[in-house]
Parts: C-alpha cells; sequence; structure tokens
C-alpha cells in the first residue's frame, strides 16, 4: 500500500501518519517554549548520513536514520553539558556537517527522497514500530508535562524543585529525534522541523493556555498530514512540501484571524 | 532573637567557569531565619554564588544545608520564551502537581504575594515586570519553603512594584522563612537584612549591616564614593 492511493486513504497510513503528527504537535509544543525550533530544523538534517550509511549497507533507510538521529541527539546534549556554547550554535555546527556528509553517501535521487520524503510501501512491521515510537513520544509528553513545563521556565528552579535536569534534557531531546524519525517517511529530513515548527507557532495565535496550546498544535499537525497526504496523492505530488503548504496556510489563516480579532 | 542554627554553612567555596575563578576561598553561615543579602559590583560572582548554592555549577569547598531544607528560587533570568500562550496557572499548577501540594494552595501562594486570581489567566508575556516577579515567587512558595533565594527581585520593576515585592519579602521573613537576597538597593539591605556578605573582584566581607555598609567599605567594593542614607534602625 502507498497511503492514499486513488485519493482512498489505507488505515495504516492513517493511523501512523496521524500518530505520528500528533507526537510532532506536542513536542514541538515544548521546543517552541525553549526557543529551540530552528534547532529542530536543523536537528532533522542529521537524518541524511544515516540514510546514506543503511542504504550502503543495505539495511532499511528509516533504521539508518533513526539510529543517526538518537546518536545527533546524544551528541547535542554532551556538548550541551560540556560547553557553555547555545543549543542552536551546537545544533548549527554539528547538523549543517551531517547534512552534507549525507549528501556526499547518498546518490541524487535517494538524496532526494530523503530530503523531501516519499510515499512507499508500508510493512506490517513499519506500522507497528511507527505506532509503538509514536505512543512513546506522546506518553512522555503526557507523563512529564509539568517538568518540562518547569525545566524550560528554568533549569536552576527545577533542580531546586528536585528535577534532574540533565537527564529529562536527554529524554526531550531523544523523543525529539525519535519524532523526527517516525516523519520522515512523509515530510522527509529537510521538511520534518517544518511540522514540529509551524502547527505550535499556529497555537500560539489561538490557544488561551498551555493545554489548549498542545492541543490544537497536535490537532494542526494532524491535520496538516492528513490533508496534505491527500492532496499529494491526488495531484501526484510528492507528500512532504504538500503537507508543509497546508501547514503554512493554517499558519496564515490563524495569524489573519488574530489580527482581525484584535483591531476588533 | 532567632535560633542558634545555621540553615546553611559555606566553607571555603571556590567555583571555576572557563578556568576563571569566579569565587574564591568563600566562607559564611546562614541562621535559620534570618536575612542575608549579597552585594557587590556587576560580574562580581552574586549569581553564580546562588547557582553554586543550589548545585547548578560544579565548586570546591563545602555547601551544606541543613537537613530537611527546602529551597525556593527565584531568578533574574528565565529560559522560557515570554511571548506564549501560557498562563500563570499553568505555571503554578505544573508546581503544585511536582511538589505534591492541593491547587488549592495556589489561592494562599498568590494572596501572600498580592496577585489577583484574574492575574493568573493572563498569559505571562501581558504581566508587569512587577507582577511576573510576584508571579515566580508565588511559583517558589508553592513547595513551602523554609528557605527563600531571590536573585534581584526588584530589578526592571517600577517604584510602586518594588514597594510591594519588598513588602512581600517582609512578610516572609516575619513568618520565619530564612531569606538569601542579591541586591542592588543598598537602603533596603540596610533595613531589612540581618547579613551582608559583600563580593568584590578581590575579596570578600561579611557582617551586619552597620558595620559593612561604611562609605568606606562600600567605596572598596564598588571601587567608587558611595552614600547611603539611612531612615531606619537595621535588623540586628
Amino acid at each position: 500500500m502507498t497511503g492514499f492511493e486513488a485519493g482512498i486513504p489505507s488505515f495504516g497510513w492513517v493511523a501512523l501518519a496521524a500518530s505520528m503528527a500528533c507526537a510532532a504537535g506536542f513536542i514541538g509544543a515544548f521546543a517552541l517554549m525553549r526557543r529551540m525550533t530552528l534547532a529542530a530544523d536543523a536537528l532533522s538534517h542529521v537524518a541524511v548520513p544515516g540514510i546514506g550509511v543503511a542504504i550502503l549497507l543495505r539495511v532499511n533507510p528509516l533504521v539508518g536514520a533513526l539510529v543517526a538521529l538518537l546518536v545527533g541527539a546524544a551528541l547535542i546534549w554532551s556538548l550541551e553539558q560540556r560547553t557553555r556554547l547555545a543549543t542552536e550554535t551546537i545544533i548549527g555546527v554539528v547538523f549543517s556537517a551531517a547534512l552534507a556528509v549525507g549528501a556526499l553517501l547518498t546518490t541524487r535521487e535517494e538524496l532526494i527522497d530523503a530530503l523531501f520524503g516519499a510515499p512507499s510501501t508500508l510493512s506490517v512491521w513499519e506500522l507497528g514500530a511507527g505506532l509503538a515510537g509514536a505512543s512513546i513520544v506522546i506518553a512522555f509528553i503526557l507523563f512529564a508535562r509539568d517538568r518540562l513545563i518547569v525545566m524550560f521556565l528554568s533549569s536552576d528552579v527545577a533542580r531546586t524543585a528536585g528535577i534532574d535536569v540533565r537527564r529529562l534534557s536527554l529524554a526531550y531531546l531523544l523523543a525529539f529525534a525519535l519524532t523526527v524519525a517516525l516523519g520522515l517517511r512523509y515530510l522527509g529530513a529537510l521538511l520534518m522541523g517544518s511540522l514540529m515548527i509551524i502547527p505550535p507557532a499556529t497555537a500560539r495565535y489561538l490557544a488561551r493556555g498551555l493545554t489548549g496550546m498542545l492541543i490544537i498544535s497536535a490537532a494542526m499537525a494532524v491535520f496538516a498530514t492528513l490533508a496534505g497526504g491527500w492532496l499529494a496523492s491526488v495531484f501526484r505530488q510528492q507528500s512532504g512540501p504538500m503537507i508543509v503548504v497546508v501547514a503554512a496556510g493554517c499558519f496564515l489563516v490563524a495569524l489573519a484571524w488574530r489580527r482581525s480579532a484584535s483591531i476588533a | 532573637m532567632y535560633p542558634t542554627a545555621n540553615i546553611l554553612d559555606v566553607e571555603h567555596l571556590t567555583v571555576r567557569l572557563d578556568k576563571v575563578e569566579i569565587l574564591r576561598d568563600l566562607s559564611f553561615s546562614v541562621p535559620r531565619g534570618s536575612s542575608l543579602a549579597v552585594i557587590g559590583p556587576n560580574g562580581s560572582g552574586k549569581t553564580v554564588l546562588f547557582r553554586a548554592l543550589i548545585g547548578a555549577l560544579p565548586y570546591s569547598g563545602v555547601v551544606r544545608w541543613a537537613p530537611g531544607t527546602r529551597i525556593g528560587y527565584v531568578p533574574q533570568k528565565l529560559d522560557l520564551e515570554r511571548h506564549l500562550p501560557v498562563t500563570g496557572r499553568d505555571l503554578l499548577l505544573a508546581r503544585a502537581r511536582l511538589a505534591r501540594v492541593s491547587p488549592d494552595a495556589i489561592d494562599a501562594a498568590i494572596a501572600r504575594v498580592g496577585l489577583t486570581p484574574a492575574m493568573l489567566d493572563t498569559p505571562v508575556g501581558a504581566l508587569s515586570g512587577g507582577q511576573f516577579q510576584r508571579l515566580l515567587m508565588a511559583f517558589a512558595l508553592l513547595a513551602n519553603p523554609t528557605v527563600l533565594l531571590l536573585d534581584e527581585p526588584t530589578a526592571g520593576v517600577d517604584e510602586p512594584g518594588q514597594e510591594r515585592l519588598n513588602d512581600t519579602v517582609r512578610r516572609l521573613q516575619a513568618d520565619g522563612t530564612t531569606v538569601l537576597m542579591i541586591s542592588h538597593d543598598l537602603s533596603v539591605v540596610y533595613r531589612f537584612a540581618t547579613n551582608v556578605l559583600c563580593l568584590t573582584h578581590h575579596h570578600t566581607c561579611f557582617g551586619v549591616p552597620r558595620r559593612v555598609l561604611t562609605p568606606d567599605i562600600l567605596a572598596d567594593v564598588y571601587g567608587e564614593p558611595m552614600g547611603l542614607v539611612v531612615h531606619d534602625e537595621p535588623r540586628e
């Protein structure tokens, strides 16, 4: 199955896309709080060398991407602990280099698929692993929500509240990396970061509290993914750019609505 | 009179950041229920001292909090993006759940700092500097701290806001909470501190306000002559 065949979605595709997008909306809302939205975009690029190595070794490219992303997240965390550089600086240095290495390791066609996402056959194994991964991320956010809020308010305050800041930071970055890996099939390494930035940015204009922001962010991400995937199948386009176009359209509508509401 | 037991003992504390020595061989004690004011010019290591005391920075020497001490910390600088639809109630509810206290404790905490329930439902980015500082103080008070660390709580706050914050700190002192406060407002330090710790780039001094806040010592601490007009008697 290839997702939306002849405009009709397969259940597996929809279930995996919706759960991945929900995870992306949740994780992205906290990335906005942590002021690491640009970092989120750059982090997704580290999947490319992982995909390149996986193709060379003839293993599933998504497995290579996941390993590269988890190693990349651990690397950021380690550099954050050891240096006083800003997270954005560290990610900018490490992952620009990763994208360059990835481009050297992959062929032109594979690179385009890796960067923008490509519909392909969804195996039962991939569906199960994907649903499990999305469930882990969503459960982590719901379980650790209060600790994440306090840590992103101030890591020093979090320490006095008994929170293990180092461990929670690592867990968040790993959940972030896992979410990027889940979305590679649909959006590709270049655009996956957008699904973690645009829906929370849209929710910021519409919500009146944290719970509302999380719900709207997740709902926007799910809507953009499903609507974009369907439009891509109808117009025979790559899914990644179409999903981002839908998400960006929602953002512009929310922005216009907020402005008209504030003028009125 | 305060109990004689110290809530905090610091012995030979030295902090280095990137191989630069910020604090060197610092020793002092804080009696339970007293107030310590930390003064000094910018860059003298006041915030570094607080961060070392809460374990956020590596150090050599001894930092010993009395058993059962609960620390409430109000930082000068926040990591959070303020222009988000996050309300004060969101922050206080998260803290209350973590501290395993009833959400009803939020009403008591905001009453202590003089915030209204309506302010809690306002996005934090729309609060004034003084309201936001009082929200952070309520956040710290939710877990019933026995000691409160305040890093320049009135910086950037207008005059009426400063008065309200100082009143809040005074009430906490009266309730028996130990207060450690970084401040540039020497008249506030003179009136409310039990002891003053001054940090400079070359040495430190420690003692009651009357002995530390002299023109000679202040000129030495800040590197230029300082005037201090005192209207009230200091705490002893």
